[in-house]
């Protein structure tokens, strides 16, 4: 819409401004509502839901209804001394910290990359439009597919990765970078990286192009070195567009659910808390015990959000 | 637009008045190996001689995640789906969301069936799976390496098999650096619960939680069968083994790359198929035994059941007795070994010819233990996972077998709480 406003007459009295004001502000909250209604039956109505339901006790199987247990979820002691709640299971917290161990190692390393790959399609080289669109590809392809392909490149008797493993002597016979314990995490960050590198750098690449390229010619004027560009000129101007793509990275990353599942099922090595509530929730019918987890997860990514937003200054407008 | 909507009504219309006639059904059957093609020869047959029509819907491999989705959609009382092929440890967990199959199938058929697999499918009087096809674990090994290696029978307790695997590896390394000895089940998942199961109680170590609801996973013979079986990944099993589920430790046997394997018996069927490495090769025998104790094969198998919101239960109720038939359960014994669940059948000269172990292992069969699945109802999941989690913990060298069965007691309590 780009109809321009309708002009004042300047010789309006204030109290008639006012009266026009609030007539438009009516309108335009009357316009709103059936957003907001939406917004309340889409999101709020099923995160209402889902804290209700974390304070109450309801297996969908046998239970008939909810059964209203307060806290009971999150803390539970009997009379034995035995935790039955959320925060006294060690399960929990090994996802837990899987899924901060995944999220720091994958976002760090997909930032470092993705600047790379950015400030390299950003610059004139030939071939430039074929290598954006090329670099595009892994995260073109959907993530249930790409899973599975590195599930089979990482197998250990035919997989293309184990085979390299095992010539290089990383790996004996039977092996693969899954099978161990103390590497799969660090396998699955692989793919990860892999896969939303490209989004990184196209988020990066567009922040590159608003800096405008006079500056550059000012400093090679005064002759300063390309790494002195860089970190003087580049990375203070970047920042913006780098934090915004931080915090998309990181809270998707705190969510990972498909990848990891399809890899490694609920192996505890690299259960993550997505991939926990969901076995709690689906597969074992809990909703009550499901939904307390789930609602821990909403609070931990917002306590990430906010750490971000407050520490780091970030203006979203 | 009227005429769009009254055009629109006439067609439903006439779409209710063929209904009436001849239906569409929705089964959800199988996923691995052969079972999708299988279920379709089946479903097709019956849909032939009846008029109707069969939808065969594709399922997830692994049974976890079948029942995950079923669950979700028999507690949304969808009607999606009019048959499913169920597991032999879902009637308590999903029985109320089914058909009383006593209803339309008449008492002489269902007694042809093991009547411990109709008491299984039993809940509260009402019977909510006809029994489809049974399944033991049983060992495969390959009659040639055997003889080679100068072997005249599969071994009989797990340390034999241990010395067997090693001495055919370390020769057949020597050719082929992909040869392993032994390959199972050893993911975290129910498939790594049946094979567990079968260690410990071929130890005389129990079956996780006893008839009466006591936990008894917490003994010395469990513990043995598991530092057992733990000394075998990474020597004669793959590491990676605990990455493998039915399908996969399949696709290492039948490229000819494992002397032994721990599976169902469809996968004798799968071997000998053309363009299998293994054609010919295949030995099947009961598992071994630990010391002092005798084999075990943990009770699989499935069952087909309607879907209790189906919207056209009469002929649901029709394939499922057609499929479950002597006649259709006889076809899958000899086509791909699918064991039937009818005793007759284990003497058929054709099923004995086809499947010639159905004879020898008949006693593997009917004595299958049984995952404590009744005792623990609906909290059979909850069990299975935290067993199948503390068995994998030891496979993976992450804790050690003692303290790994100290703390899954515990947590086996915790899950009963006050009762199962």
């Amino acid at each position: 819409m780009t109809t321009p406003l309708p002009s004042q007459p300047r010789a309006a009295s204030p109290r008639a401004g006012r009266g026009l004001q609030a007539g438009r502000t009516r309108v335009a909250l009357l316009l709103l509502v059936p957003m907001l209604l939406v917004l309340a039956a889409v999101a709020g109505y099923p995160l209402l839901r889902t804290i209700y339901l974390s304070f109450t006790e309801y297996n969908i199987l046998t239970d008939p209804a909810p059964k209203w247990i307060g806290l009971g979820n999150y803390w539970f002691t009997t009379e034995d001394g035995v935790g039955l709640g959320v925060l006294q299971i060690p399960e929990w917290w090994q996802s837990v910290w899987n899924t901060v161990k995944f999220t720091v190692g994958s976002v760090l390393l997909e930032t470092v990359l993705g600047l790379a790959f950015a400030l390299m399609i950003n610059s004139k080289i030939r071939g430039r439009g074929l290598l954006r669109t090329a670099i595009l590809v892994p995260w073109a392809i959907p993530t249930v597919v790409s899973a599975q392909m590195w599930n089979w490149m990482y197998n250990d008797s035919f997989g293309i990765i184990s085979d390299w493993g095992q010539r290089l002597g990383f790996l004996e016979a039977g092996q693969s970078f899954l099978s161990n314990p103390d590497t799969a995490l660090a396998a699955l960050i692989a793919v990860d990286v892999w896969k939303t590198t490209p989004f990184m750098a196209l988020l990066l690449l567009a922040g590159l192009q608003t800096i405008p390229s006079d500056m550059y010619e000012a400093a090679d004027v005064d002759g300063a070195s390309k790494w002195t560009q860089f970190w003087r000129l580049t990375l203070p101007l970047l920042t913006p567009a780098l934090l915004v793509a931080l915090i998309f990275r990181t809270l998707d990353a705190l969510r990972v659910f498909d990848m990891p599942y399809i890899v490694k099922g609920n192996a505890p090595e690299t259960i993550t808390m997505s991939i926990y509530a969901r076995q709690e929730l689906i597969l074992n019918s809990q909703f009550g015990f499901g939904s307390a987890i789930s609602v821990l997860i909403f609070l931990i990514i917002m306590v990430f959000t906010a750490i971000y937003v407050t520490s780091l200054r970030v203006k979203f407008d | 637009m009227k005429r769009v909507l009254a055009s629109l009504s006439l067609t439903l219309a006439c779409a209710a008045v063929s209904q009436s006639e001849a239906v569409t059904l929705t089964f959800a059957c199988d996923s691995v190996g052969q079972g999708y093609n299988e279920c379709k020869k089946g479903a097709d047959a019956w849909a032939k001689q009846t008029g109707n029509t069969v939808r065969l819907i594709q399922v997830p491999k692994e049974t976890d995640q079948r029942l995950a989705l079923y669950q979700q959609q028999l507690g949304a009382r969808s009607a999606d789906v009019d048959v499913y092929m169920i597991d032999v440890v879902w009637p308590g967990l999903i029985g109320q969301h089914l058909l009383d199959l006593k209803k339309y199938i008449p008492a002489a058929d269902i007694n042809r069936h093991f009547p411990a697999i109709v008491q299984n499918n039993t809940i509260n009087g009402k019977l909510v799976g006809m029994p489809f096809f049974t399944d033991a674990g049983v060992l495969y090994y390959r009659t040639d390496l055997l003889k080679k290696y100068g072997y005249s029978a599969p071994p009989k307790t797990w340390n034999e098999l241990a010395t067997m695997a090693q001495k055919i590896q370390a020769g057949e390394r020597k050719t082929n650096p992909r040869f392993v000895g032994f390959v199972f089940q050893g993911k975290n998942y129910e498939g790594l619960t049946c094979d567990a199961l079968e260690w410990i109680a071929s130890f005389g170590g129990g079956t996780i939680v006893d008839s009466s609801g006591k936990v008894t996973i917490n003994n010395p013979k469990a513990v043995q069968a598991l530092q057992a079986i733990q000394g075998l990944v990474g020597t004669v099993a793959p590491q990676a083994v605990t990455t493998y589920g039915e399908e996969e430790a399949r696709n290492v046997w039948q490229a000819g790359n494992a002397a032994f394997m721990r599976n169902w018996p469809y996968a004798y069927a799968a071997g000998q198929q053309e363009g299998s490495a293994v054609r010919g090769k295949i030995g099947v025998a009961a598992l071994p035994a630990g010391p002092g104790g005798k084999p075990a094969a943990t009770l699989g198998g499935w069952q087909l059941a309607v879907n209790a919101y189906s919207k056209n239960p009469k002929e649901a109720a029709s394939l499922v007795q057609y499929l479950t038939g002597v006649q259709e359960q006889k076809r899958r014994a000899v086509e791909a070994s699918y064991n039937p669940t009818i005793a007759s059948l284990y003497k058929d000269k054709d099923v004995l010819k086809a499947v010639p172990f159905f004879g020898s292992l008949y006693d593997v069969f009917t004595n299958a233990v049984a995952r404590p699945a009744t005792v623990t109802g609906s909290k059979y999941n909850q069990v299975s996972d935290a067993f199948s989690t503390a068995v994998y913990n030891v496979l993976t060298k992450k804790s050690a077998p003692g303290p790994a069965m100290k703390t899954l007691e515990a947590q086996l309590n915790r899950i009963k709480g006050r009762g199962w």
